[in-house]
């Protein structure tokens, strides 16, 4: 218990905002749409109106109320990076560890396979297939999810090859252990920690890029609506002066802001305990 | 050295193979199907077969896919499908505006940044370090879009120093290209500027952990002269891999910024394309973006092996 409350303190304030900032933001995940005032599609001001009582964003492009389009946003946007990131995990770790342990030809195909694909910026490939298969909420999870899967693929199968070839995962070989053994007592506990703040930079990475795809028209397509997508509806209102855009966008700064605090004093404590352990 | 060079450039090219398959695999394989796509709602069997043969998308895949790496080869990338327009003529004046672009962008952010980047490693824990890490980190949080709209909020509605779009024509003076283009060129900057300190300043204090660096302050030399004269030469090698990472970066973080800014740049023309998905554009577009980044990370691994020793002189197979 002291040991816990001694990390805590630990936390540097850039952590604890990190925490805060992730905190609220599932909460609006969760409850976003119940919170908010008005419906997503509800006409209810005259469009690009400033904020007054009642309306502490303003109104859009389309005179709907700013702060219940942002909370509905939030589910949108976050759930569709937290489902692709998911998937790409479910991808990628499985097929980077497999190919750690068996090595060879599986090893070696998977691995072309994946440098072919990395070889090529990701916001290029995603263009090219979502030319060819259209933008749906399937297309764009999948498609994201896949491309993402290699990065998880290169840092599973990097931090799997450096356990398998300790001691003690060579201790467990010699027992004469199965490979779904080594993998459940050996090679999963051990490659968690690592894997768990690349979560957290995977998914900040594809919360912007599922935004950016969005903002350039080609992510979520109406009637959902999410916050790149919110970003590029009103644009047009920054040229007279109005902040209507950059709620969402701030709305998405935010998310990524969070994460990115989180992650950075996470990888700064990870970092001391690997050299120590070195 | 040079065969390892030598070596460097076929795999880059072979790469390139491989990902000219990818982009046509892409868009041809993939169920998507073109004819439809085209005529919509009022496609009947019969116009349809009649597009597929126009589009000569009844000829098997793998000669349609030599007869247009050949093509591509000489320099023709087809028609574009909307407007019958050769591609290679939409294309290659956008290339060159966003070559400009990034090249403006790149040749004020590398120098800031790295320069930056090691002044953060020589005063580690210092006010400056501490600063510029929290600033970097925020720059790098926050969405390309979210910063261009301040800045046009900032600089271009409220003050009307600069214009709000980057308009840009052919013919149009150096003085007033740089105008037009001066906010994309802040925005990239500001980004790519907080990628490589944060890497720099990494890659530098990874270098300064390093015996030799405890044995030149043992001697008693002072922290500057340690940083610039013992570490920073050693992080070169990783340095310059970061700097391409990062300007690799730039040629698709410029597809945001143009959107923002209404620039006219191959970004922008791509994603037009692919929502009108007009196929050859898409396919030469990616070609030429797959291109630069293929080329790029070439020019980098090349630079990395002549600046280091030990990459220079390579122990074992793996290297």
């Amino acid at each position: 218990m002291t040991a816990v409350t001694s990390r805590l303190s630990a936390v540097p304030l850039t952590g604890w905002i990190g925490m805060a900032l992730i905190a609220i933001n599932l909460f609006l995940f969760a409850f976003g749409p119940m919170l908010a005032p008005y419906g997503q599609e509800e006409i209810v001001g005259v469009p690009f109106d400033a904020p007054q009582p009642g309306h502490p964003l303003g109104f859009d492009q389309n005179g709907r109320d700013m702060l219940s389009r942002v909370l509905y946003g939030a589910q949108t946007s976050i759930g569709i990076s937290l489902a692709a990131v998911c998937l790409s995990f479910a991808i990628g770790v499985p097929l980077g560890i497999l190919a750690a342990l068996r090595g060879g030809w599986l090893d070696l195909v998977l691995s072309r396979l994946v440098d072919t694909v990395m070889s090529i910026p990701v916001l290029i490939s995603a263009l090219v297939v979502l030319q060819a298969l259209g933008s749906s909420l399937p297309v764009l999870i999948v498609t994201i999810a896949c491309l993402d899967s290699t990065r998880v693929f290169r840092l599973a199968r990097l931090v799997a090859q450096g356990i398998n070839v300790m001691d003690y995962a060579e201790v467990a070989r010699l027992r004469g252990e199965g490979l779904a053994w080594m993998i459940r007592r050996e090679i999963l506990p051990n490659v968690l920690p690592p894997l768990v703040a690349e979560f957290g930079m995977r998914f900040c990475f594809t919360f912007l890029f599922v935004a950016g795809l969005s903002f350039l028209g080609l992510g979520v397509q109406p009637p959902f609506a999410d916050w790149g997508g919110m970003v590029r509806d009103n644009q047009q209102g920054i040229l007279y002066g109005l902040y209507a855009p950059l709620f969402p966008a701030a709305a998405i700064a935010l998310v990524t802001i969070g994460v990115n605090l989180t992650v950075d004093w996470m990888l700064s404590g990870r970092t001391t305990v690997q050299g120590d352990n070195r | 050295m040079l065969t390892l060079i030598a070596k460097r450039a076929v795999l880059g090219v072979f790469t390139l193979w491989l990902v000219s398959v990818l982009v046509f695999a892409g868009t041809e394989i993939l169920p998507g199907d073109v004819a439809g796509a085209i005529l919509g709602q009022s496609a009947t069997p019969e116009s349809l077969a009649r597009l597929r043969a126009e589009l000569g998308l009844d000829v098997p895949a793998l000669q349609r896919y030599v007869e247009w790496l050949t093509g591509f080869l000489q320099g023709d990338m087809g028609r574009s499908m909307a407007s019958g327009q050769p591609v290679a003529g939409l294309l290659w004046p956008r290339f060159w505006n966003t070559m400009s672009l990034a090249a403006y962008a790149g040749v004020i952010a590398v120098p800031l940044a790295v320069g930056l980047g090691i002044m953060a490693a020589a005063l580690r824990g210092g006010i400056f370090d501490r600063v510029s890490n929290v600033a970097a980190l925020a720059f790098v949080s926050l969405p390309e879009y979210f910063l261009g709209l301040l800045l046009v909020l900032w600089l271009s509605v409220k003050t009307g120093w600069l214009p709000s779009l980057a308009d840009t024509y052919e013919g149009m003076g150096m003085a007033a290209w740089f105008r037009a283009t001066t906010l994309p060129m802040l925005v990239l900057v500001m980004v790519t500027t907080a990628q490589i300190l944060r890497m720099t300043r990494t890659t530098v204090l990874g270098v300064m952990d390093q015996p030799y660096v405890e044995t030149a302050y043992l001697k008693g030399l002072r922290n500057g002269r340690v940083v610039l004269r013992h570490a920073t030469p050693n992080a070169a090698a990783p340095i310059v891999n970061v700097v391409s990472f990062n300007i690799a970066y730039l040629i698709t973080g410029v597809v945001l910024v143009e959107a923002v800014f209404n620039y006219n740049g191959l970004g922008r023309f791509m994603v037009d394309a692919v929502s009108r998905r007009d196929l050859p554009l898409v396919q030469a577009a990616a070609m030429i973006f797959g291109a630069v980044y293929v080329f790029l990370n070439m020019v980098a691994d090349i630079a990395a092996i002549a600046l280091n020793p030990r990459l220079r002189h390579p122990r074992g197979k793996e290297a």
